[in-house]
């Protein structure tokens, strides 16, 4: 383990039921930095991130083995507490999915939940810096009352991010955070991930090659179930070691 | 393009050729044929409703009215002493029936119209009596006229109907302007009778919501718990399913056997009393639970995986996605699942039958464990009775309960619409 890794994987592998979705996969994740994971659809990248929080917990025959640290802490050990771990590691998703509930009880629930808010002022306070961080508070510190369901794609997608970051994580994954969103409002958040960065450990997945050369220092390849390359995304878009990587970067395939 | 070498070249189509004007006429006629259809099925049905409701409206107007004769009674002369402060305590009804408040009725009857007088009154029209000089005890010393309701023949004549005997003594009545009409308070304050003039049907209504206040305390917490713990938490495995396919089956059981499940069980094995109101819901719950249970899995597998998602993903242990989350967004499809059961169970007169609710109860239930009736069950018992004025009533009846239908209907849909989720 570096002095820079937040995330260390050894050897995991992700089954659903007989299928092996994610194949010996070793990665170390950098505290600093964002980590964009690409590769072609069905390559497991989505996969290998929902382990990081253990999401696929929730799907009922998956299984996931080989070993996944948080600063040197087992997530997959039986005295890891899986909710206090997904506060930790919070999670955007491919399609934005706020409560149907008030602007400000979408940002408002994780901090009430986890206690994490004394009393009424703190529980703004909370909510208005974390709408801030997400570039969102401008738009809809009016309305706060209003639906989340009510806000455009992108604004809702930057609502979730507020979300996520309302409870103070250490790591954030993001699933695709742009996949449903027009190029004005990916820019935003694009730019968004520029100013979150140093303050949390940023996963990104992402089949957009552009967008993981934009905002990504670091760079995993997945093909078929195993990571194929790892390193900084300048030397994988420029230089890449192996010939898979290079055809997909070039758009052989994928 | 190469027209020649395509394998599949051919002939630009012909847009307004005369198949394919055909065609298109065949598909508006098509078009308006299915509407026309739906259309006629919703008037149909439209019309079915308003037929059944002018009906019973019609028939059961009458029941709310009752026909009064104005009955001079002079209570001095029938001697009637009783002591003054008896007529305040609990002991009044007692002490009046003891007095012949009854007898001097009938007398009073007699001597204004003549022999066969006391048969123009109802025969509880001494009750009206009485309870006048409840209310007033100086009656007692004077002569007075007090309005009591008409015989059941009477009754009929003045709505147009009984026989040629009954309209000559109604007619007879009518030119000495004795004859009144008015609400009969009576029929929605007073329990079942063995006379029409006198029945009410508060009874059955009072036993008709204790038993829904069962049915509703016990099925609707129990059914939506185990809408959401077999969606939510049960494994899916050969278990689940055979409990699955086991709830289907008891939404579909006739109700009759559900009656006979609460013979046995409550009533044989449990030895709570019969006829009781609890009793009627304990085996309606039963009956309203596998469909709340059916109607509530379908509204919680209508809420989007992604809020669950979204509520795990920032740390929300699987109780409180379940109750901050997935309840309230399924809550009205539950309510919508409840409203059925519960309309189901109102009407539902068989099973009841069967513990003992058909029993002739005189007086409204004080408590969920009096013998009561409901209201199907006192309807289906009225529709029986030979008694000309029971007719009536039973429409009236009918009336009352379907009030309560859309009372308790009117409820519920507001209550789904203030939790419903505009998205």
């Amino acid at each position: 383990m570096t002095e820079q890794a937040k995330i260390t994987a050894r050897g995991v592998s992700v089954f659903y039921g007989a299928n092996r979705a994610i194949d010996d996969v070793s990665i170390d994740i950098d505290r600093d930095n964002v980590t964009a994971f690409i590769g072609p659809s069905g390559c497991g990248k989505s996969t290998f991130l929902r382990a990081l929080n253990r999401m696929n917990d929730t799907v009922a025959n998956a299984r996931v083995t080989g070993e996944i640290r948080l600063d040197g802490e087992d997530i997959y050990a039986p005295e890891m507490d899986v909710v206090q771990l997904r506060a930790r590691v919070g999670m955007v998703f491919q399609k934005p999915n706020p409560f149907p509930k008030s602007i400000y009880e979408n940002v408002a629930y994780g901090p009430r939940i986890h206690g994490l808010a004394a009393g009424k002022s703190q529980l703004d306070e909370i909510v208005e810096r974390s709408l801030r961080r997400a570039g969102l508070w401008d738009e809809v510190k009016d309305r706060l009352a209003d639906s989340g369901t009510t806000l455009s794609g992108g604004q809702q997608q930057r609502l979730c991010i507020a979300r996520a970051i309302a409870v103070d994580p250490e790591v954030i994954l993001m699933d695709e955070p742009c996949s449903a969103l027009d190029p004005v409002a990916t820019a935003r958040i694009e730019e968004l991930i520029h100013e979150l960065k140093g303050r949390y450990a940023i996963v990104i997945v992402t089949h957009n090659m552009q967008q993981a050369a934009r905002v990504s220092q670091r760079t995993a390849f997945f093909h078929l179930g195993a990571l194929i390359e790892y390193g900084s995304t300048s030397d994988i878009f420029t230089n890449p070691r192996e010939p898979r990587t290079r055809d997909y970067i070039t758009g052989r395939y994928g | 393009m190469n027209s020649a070498a395509d394998p599949i070249a051919r002939a630009p189509t012909d847009w307004k050729g005369a198949a394919m004007q055909r065609r298109l006429r065949r598909r508006y006629r098509a078009e308006w044929c299915f509407r026309l259809l739906g259309l006629s099925a919703v008037v149909g049905s439209a019309a079915f409703l308003a037929v059944l409701l002018v009906a019973v409206l019609g028939n059961g107007v009458g029941g709310f009215v009752q026909t009064r004769v104005a009955l001079p009674i002079d209570l001095a002369r029938q001697g009637i002493a009783i002591d003054p402060a008896r007529l305040r305590g609990p002991g009044a009804n007692l002490a009046l029936a003891a007095a012949n408040i009854e007898g001097a009725t009938d007398a009073a009857a007699i001597a204004a119209f003549g022999t066969g007088g006391d048969d123009l009154l109802s025969d509880s029209a001494w009750l009206t009596v009485r309870d006048a000089i409840k209310a007033d005890p100086t009656l007692l010393a004077r002569r007075v006229t007090i309005a009591v309701p008409a015989a059941d023949g009477i009754d009929s004549a003045a709505k147009g109907h009984g026989d040629a005997a009954e309209q000559v003594s109604f007619a007879r009545l009518q030119t000495r302007g004795a004859i009144s009409r008015g609400v009969d308070w009576g029929f929605l304050t007073g329990a079942d009778s063995t006379d029409a003039t006198s029945a009410g049907i508060w009874g059955a209504l009072k036993g008709s919501i204790f038993t829904m206040l069962v049915t509703l305390v016990l099925a609707f917490p129990i059914g939506m718990l185990a809408a959401l713990y077999l969606e939510e938490y049960a494994p899916r495995n050969r278990w689940t399913d055979l409990i699955e396919v086991s709830i289907n089956n008891l939404a579909a059981v006739p109700s009759i056997t559900f009656g006979l499940l609460g013979l046995a069980v409550f009533l044989g094995t449990m030895h709570l009393p019969r006829s009781a109101p609890l009793v009627g819901g304990l085996t309606l719950a039963l009956m309203t639970m596998p469909v709340i249970v059916i109607a509530g899995r379908n509204a919680i597998k209508g809420v989007p995986p992604s809020i669950r998602d979204a509520a795990l993903g920032i740390g929300a242990s699987p109780v409180q996605v379940v109750f901050h989350h997935v309840l309230p967004l399924a809550l009205p499809g539950i309510l919508t699942g409840t409203i059925i059961g519960m309309a189901r169970a109102l009407g539902e007169t068989a099973p009841l039958l069967l513990i003992g609710m058909r029993a002739f109860i005189a007086a409204p239930p004080k408590g969920f464990i009096d013998p009561s009736s409901v209201l199907p069950v006192q309807i289906f018992l009225w529709s029986d009775q030979i008694d000309r004025g029971f007719v009536e009533k039973t429409s009236a009846a009918i009336i009352v309960l379907l009030l309560f239908l859309f009372a308790m209907n009117g409820i519920a849909i507001y209550l789904r619409n203030r939790f419903e989720t505009r998205w």
